[in-house]
């Protein structure tokens, strides 16, 4: 069985018809990991009992000859921002070096209530802050298709593991592009609904505003299977949104014909790579071909977004990690001589560069004097941007552009700047800002082999339209790669 | 230069953060460079634009209706074990870096 090559309905089908037991299929997955991770990073914390017990209540219901769940017996990761009962959760920092949490996250549980095994934990930035998964306190994550480049950020664990089949589909996080753009730099699918789609509670919090879980997978149709496990109201979550959960599974079976899709000028300006350019060019060309109207659109505040972003996010990024103070869980600083004392050296010691930098720059952008000239202002700024997007809705149905600015980078290349690190998020952060949903869908690779993704963003609550397109697109380059394969051989 | 080590000192006591001198002349550098980017929102015009906290009071509420009673289905009764149970003691002070096994010890609060 190549590991590499399941999807969720694959996996489960497989233990569904006993053509390996949920047992046998887990210890394969652990004995890749633990055969082909070393060089890649992608897992922080392996949970091999809870999943050897979950795996062995799909094989008792499989025994049965009753039909499995939607993930019964499917091997997955969780980014490791998410919180897991008994298991280590670190969000990627030394602070939380040996927290054990005693509750779990709904989308979590909700995996596993589909009856997902879950393999461990991956490895991610720290609070998921970062592009790159370089501010990782424990180690750097390389990019499965080329070790000497990142695999993005901040769930680059999670990317990585997918791609290298290292699990069949993974949980990650978006505040600012993070489950998006490492799914652009792996070549897998990466999907974020909604604002309030998906439950937050669990989620370690970086910005609550901005904050999002969603699924990185191998294909769209697990992408949609997995949102419609974890979507949903959850009481214990008051953001998370009181609206239906349509079936995404019946989105991915209807055709596109006649879309109208939005091509964002300002996503195509300075900076775009010419191999990501030509690339998501002919991806909107293929969605042309498919029957979709494809329509100039402006969104003309975008060159403020990341500006916005940073001021937003750090902005909650300091209130949140106020809770990191070494009294009641994580790092404490040694022999501390005083309370205060014990609090400065305990966040000096157990937070990295990054989040230090996050903190100070949130924590300035809030302080007196100052809240009206950058918090204030950027709160305004992201109403500009909410109404640049309510705009161009008014005319199309989604709006195509790329994912990422470039391919994946090599480590070390802009870790030492963080506004360059910064400017990786361009494309992305906007979304998260507005609190639309968006998907990354692989659409090619650069001469070098690295993968491209499309990023297709759609109105709030309409996953629907976007899984719709980013499956049509999916499929419609793979029936090309197999006639143009046919073709020369 | 908008940000000085002055600056940088005072914020670091705001943040609870103790930075080192080679941490803080970095952090100047960082910040500074970061402000002058951020600065270009000084080139829109916001008099008359409202602020945005949030997106979950704008999308997925109830239209019909007005104030908190858009978010009726986030409101639950204030009452004892409303959503769940407490953690048992035990298992709320297992992460604790240090406690008496009934309450967090930290150390001395007043200082002199």
């Amino acid at each position: 069985m190549d590991l590499n090559l399941l999807t969720i309905e694959s996996a489960r089908i497989a233990v569904q018809e006993r053509q390996i037991t949920a047992t046998a299929l887990a210890e394969a997955f652990y004995q890749k990991i633990e055969r082909e991770d070393p060089p890649i990073g992608a897992y922080l914390t392996l949970s091999r009992e809870r999943a050897l017990q979950q795996a062995a209540r799909m094989d008792a219901l499989a025994d049965k000859g009753e039909p499995l769940p939607a993930l019964g017996g499917v091997p997955v990761a969780i980014k490791d921002v998410m919180v897991t009962r008994g298991v280590r959760t670190t969000a990627g920092s030394k602070i939380l070096e040996n927290f054990v949490p005693p509750y779990d996250c709904t989308a979590v549980l909700r995996m596993e209530a589909a009856g997902a095994v879950v393999l461990g934990k991956t490895n991610c930035d720290e609070f998921a802050m970062g592009s790159s998964n370089e501010n990782s306190a424990y180690f750097p994550v390389h990019n499965p298709r080329d070790l000497s480049r990142v695999p993005g950020g901040s769930s680059g664990g999670s990317a990585a593991a997918v791609a290298a089949g290292m699990a069949v589909a993974a949980l990650g996080s978006d505040t600012g592009g993070s489950i998006r753009q490492p799914a652009s730099l792996c070549g897998v699918v990466g999907l974020m609904g909604t604002y309030g789609r998906v439950s937050r509670y669990g989620l370690i919090a970086f910005a609550s505003s901005l904050d999002h879980i969603g699924p990185l997978t191998r294909t769209v149709k697990d992408a949609a299977l997995v949102l419609r496990t974890i979507a949903g109201r959850d009481p214990m979550d008051s953001t998370s949104a009181e609206v239906p959960v349509p079936d995404y599974l019946d989105a991915i079976e209807r055709p596109v014909r006649g879309m109208k899709i939005g091509i964002p000028k300002e996503y195509f300006g300075e900076g775009l790579d010419p191999e990501v350019r030509a690339a998501v060019e002919s991806a909107i060309q293929k969605l042309a071909e498919l029957g979709c109207e494809v329509i100039d659109i402006s969104l003309p505040h975008t060159e403020y977004a990341i500006p916005t972003y940073y001021v937003v996010a750090t902005a909650e990024a300091s209130s949140n990690l106020a809770r990191y103070d070494g009294v009641r869980y994580g790092f404490r600083a040694s022999a501390p001589r005083s309370l205060s004392d014990m609090y400065r050296r305990t966040r000096d010691q157990g937070f990295g560069a990054e989040v230090k930098r996050r903190i100070m720059l949130g924590t300035y952008a809030l302080s007196a004097g100052y809240y009206d000239a950058y918090y204030l202002k950027a709160q305004k700024v992201r109403t500009l941007l909410t109404r640049d997007f309510e705009d161009a809705f008014k005319t199309v149905d989604a709006i195509v552009c790329p994912t990422s600015p470039t391919p994946a980078f090599k480590l070390g290349e802009k870790s030492d700047d963080p506004l360059a690190m910064y400017l990786n998020d361009i494309y992305t952060v906007t979304a998260d800002l507005v609190g639309v949903p968006g998907i990354s869908v692989p659409c090619g690779n650069t001469r070098s082999g690295v993968p491209i993704g499309l990023q297709i963003l759609g109105k709030h609550f309409d996953e629907f339209t976007i899984l719709q397109l980013a499956h049509a697109y999916e499929h419609a380059r793979t029936a090309d790669d197999a006639i143009a394969t046919r073709q020369t051989t | 230069m908008k940000v000085t080590d002055k600056d940088v000192l005072y914020v670091a006591d705001l943040a609870n953060l103790e930075l080192t001198a080679a941490e803080r002349e970095r952090m100047v550098r960082d910040l500074n460079s970061i402000l002058d980017y951020i600065d270009r929102l000084n080139q829109l015009d916001t008099a008359n634009v409202p602020p945005m906290a949030q997106t979950s009071d704008r999308f997925g509420v109830d239209e019909a209706k007005t104030g908190t009673a858009r978010f009726a289905y986030a409101v639950r009764d204030d009452i004892l074990e409303g959503l769940r149970k407490s953690l048992p003691h035990g298992e709320a002070l297992q992460n604790a870096p240090d406690t008496d096994g009934t309450f967090f010890k930290v150390p001395k609060v007043i200082e002199r």
